[in-house]
C-alpha cells in the first residue's frame, strides 16, 4: 500500500523542528510500524539524506524503548500495544499518518522522534527499590506466604514497562500512572512495606521536579497504557502518600 | 519533608480540591433544599421565603459555616488556576494532531475552563443575591423581613436572567460530572466494588442538582405575574 507520512524532523534538542512529509510506497500490512519505518530511513540513506531518529529494542512490546504518537494516540491506534506491536494492517491504503515524538516539558527531544526518558530513571533510583544485604543470608523469596491478590495486584503494577504512553497522552503531561505503578508493586509486598513511607514520599517529590503535570483523572493513560495499568493503582499511590505524609515523622 | 508533602506538592494541591469540592458539593444540596421553596409563588410562600432568607443571614451557626464556604470556594479557585498554570508549563509543545476524545471525555480535560465559568456565575449571581440581601436597597414584606422574594422574581422575570441561570447549570453538571467521582480517586478511594457506585451516584448527582437549580428560574418566569 501507499502512504503520507507526516513525521516530526527535529536535528538535536535546540533546533526548532518542523513537521515533513514523506510519501511511502510498497508498503506490506504484514510489516510493524518500525519496520515500515525502518524501510524509509534505507531509502533516505540510500538517497543520502538523514535517517529519522526513533527509538526501539527488543521489538517484542516488554522493553519500553519505543514510543511515537501516532495519528494522535500514544502507540497509535489499538489497544494494550506498543508501537512495535502495531502492524500496517491498522491502515489503509491512501492513509495519511501523523507521526510526532511523546510531547512533555519532562521528556525534552533528543532527534526527530527520540525523546529522553531519564526523568522517569530519576524517579526510580529515589526510591523504586527494595534494599537488600547482599551477605550470603538471603531468605528464601518463597517461604514469605503473600495472599493471591495481592501478588496478582502487584504483578499487574509490575509490569509496567516504563515507555512514557500515560505522559504522552496525558493532558497534562503527568507522570502519575508511572509512579504510581512502581509504588504499588512494591507497596503490596511484604518486602516492599518496609520501606513504604519513604518510598512514597522520595518518588513523588522527584516527579514534582522533574516538572511532570498534575493528575486531573482523566483516565486516558489508563486507556494507552500498553500493560492496562489500572486508575487503581493511582488511588493506592493517592492513600499511600497521605498517610505517609501524615504519620512519618 | 512530610509537613511540606501535605501542603506543597502535586497530590497535596489535589487532596484540597477533592476536600473543598466535595465540601461545595454538601452545599449545593443544602442550598438547593432552601431554595426550591421559590417554586411557591403564593403570598404565603413569599413570606416564608423571607424568613428563612433572614434566618439564613443572621444565625450563628449558618455564618460561620458560610465563612468556611466563602473560603473554599476562593481556594478550591485558587488552587485549580495554579494546577492548570503548571499544567500547560509541563506540555510547552503542544501536539499538531491529537485525538484526545479517542481515551478521555471533553469535560473532564476542560474542568479549569469549566470551573472558570462556573467561578464567573457566582459572581453574578452574589452581586444579584447575596449582595442585595446584605447591603442592597431592599423593600420589607407584611412580616416586616427584607423582601428578597420579590428581587429573584423580578429578575427571574426577565429572559436575560434566566438564560443565563440555566446555561450556567448546564456548565456546572459538566464540572461535577466529572469532579465528583475525581475527587473520590484524588483522596484515593478507588476500589473495584465501590467505584462504580461512586460513579453512578455522580453522575446522578451532576444532572439532578443543576436541573432543578435550573428548574426554579424557568419555573419563576413561566409563572411570573404580568404586571411588575
Amino acid at each position: 500500500m501507499k502512504l503520507t507520512l507526516k513525521i516530526w524532523r527535529q536535528k538535536g534538542p535546540k533546533d526548532k523542528g518542523k513537521i515533513v512529509d514523506y510519501p511511502v510506497n510498497d508498503v506490506s500490512e504484514d510489516m510493524s510500524f518500525l519496520e515500515m519505518l525502518d524501510v524509509l530511513n534505507d531509502d533516505l540513506v540510500r538517497k543520502g539524506e538523514e535517517p529519522i531518529a526513533f527509538d526501539h529494542d527488543c521489538r517484542e512490546g516488554i522493553c519500553g524503548a519505543c514510543s511515537l504518537f501516532i495519528n494522535g494516540e500514544a502507540h497509535g491506534p489499538g489497544r494494550m500495544i506498543t508501537t512495535c506491536q502495531l502492524h500496517m494492517r491498522k491502515f489503509k491504503d491512501g492513509d495519511t499518518i501523523h507521526v510526532e515524538p511523546w510531547r512533555a516539558e519532562a521528556f525534552p527531544v533528543i532527534k526527530d522522534l527520540a525523546v529522553d526518558r531519564g526523568a522517569f530513571d530519576r524517579i526510580q533510583a529515589a526510591g523504586g527499590f527494595v534494599s537488600v544485604n547482599t551477605n550470603g543470608n538471603l531468605v528464601d523469596g518463597n517461604a514469605l506466604p503473600i495472599p493471591k491478590a495481592d501478588a496478582d495486584t502487584a504483578f499487574d503494577a509490575a509490569t509496567c514497562i516504563g515507555c512514557g504512553a500515560c505522559v504522552a497522552t496525558c493532558t497534562n503531561s503527568s507522570a502519575m500512572l508511572f509512579v504510581a505503578a512502581k509504588v504499588s508493586q512494591f507497596a503490596l509486598l511484604p518486602q516492599g512495606k518496609v520501606e513504604a513511607k519513604n518510598r512514597v514520599l522520595a518518588m513523588v517529590e522527584q516527579m514534582d521536579k522533574e516538572g511532570f503535570g498534575n493528575c486531573s483523572n482523566t483516565g486516558a493513560c489508563e486507556v494507552e497504557c500498553p500493560k492496562g495499568i489500572s486508575l487503581e493503582h493511582i488511588a493506592r499511590m493517592n492513600r499511600e502518600y497521605l498517610a505517609a505524609s501524615v504519620t512519618k515523622e | 519533608m512530610s509537613r511540606s508533602a501535605l501542603l506543597g506538592s502535586s497530590l497535596a494541591k489535589k487532596y484540597w480540591m477533592a476536600l473543598t469540592g466535595l465540601f461545595l458539593c454538601v452545599f449545593l444540596i443544602a442550598h438547593l433544599a432552601g431554595n426550591l421553596q421559590l417554586l411557591d409563588m403564593s403570598p404565603a410562600g413569599q413570606l416564608k421565603f423571607n424568613a428563612y432568607a433572614k434566618f439564613m443571614t443572621t444565625f450563628p451557626v449558618v455564618k460561620i459555616v458560610s465563612y468556611l464556604l466563602y473560603a473554599s470556594i476562593l481556594f478550591h479557585a485558587f488552587d485549580g488556576i495554579i494546577l492548570t498554570i503548571q499544567n500547560r508549563k509541563a506540555r510547552p509543545i503542544k501536539y499538531a494532531y491529537e485525538k484526545a476524545n479517542a481515551s478521555s471525555k471533553w469535560y473532564s480535560r476542560q474542568m479549569a475552563l469549566l470551573g472558570m465559568l462556573v467561578l464567573v456565575f457566582i459572581v453574578l449571581h452574589m452581586k444579584h443575591f447575596w449582595y442585595e440581601m446584605h447591603w442592597g436597597p431592599l423593600g420589607m414584606d407584611a412580616d416586616g423581613n427584607k423582601d428578597l422574594y420579590t428581587l429573584v422574581a423580578a429578575a427571574f422575570a426577565q429572559p436575560l436572567y434566566v438564560l443565563v441561570y440555566v446555561a450556567s447549570m448546564v456548565v456546572l453538571a459538566f464540572h461535577l460530572m466529572h469532579g465528583f467521582q475525581s475527587a473520590f480517586q484524588s483522596m484515593g478511594l478507588n476500589h473495584p466494588k465501590y467505584m462504580p457506585i461512586i460513579k453512578t451516584v455522580g453522575i446522578f448527582f451532576a444532572v439532578i442538582a443543576p436541573l432543578f437549580f435550573a428548574l426554579i428560574p424557568v419555573w419563576m418566569f413561566v409563572n411570573a405575574s404580568p404586571v411588575q
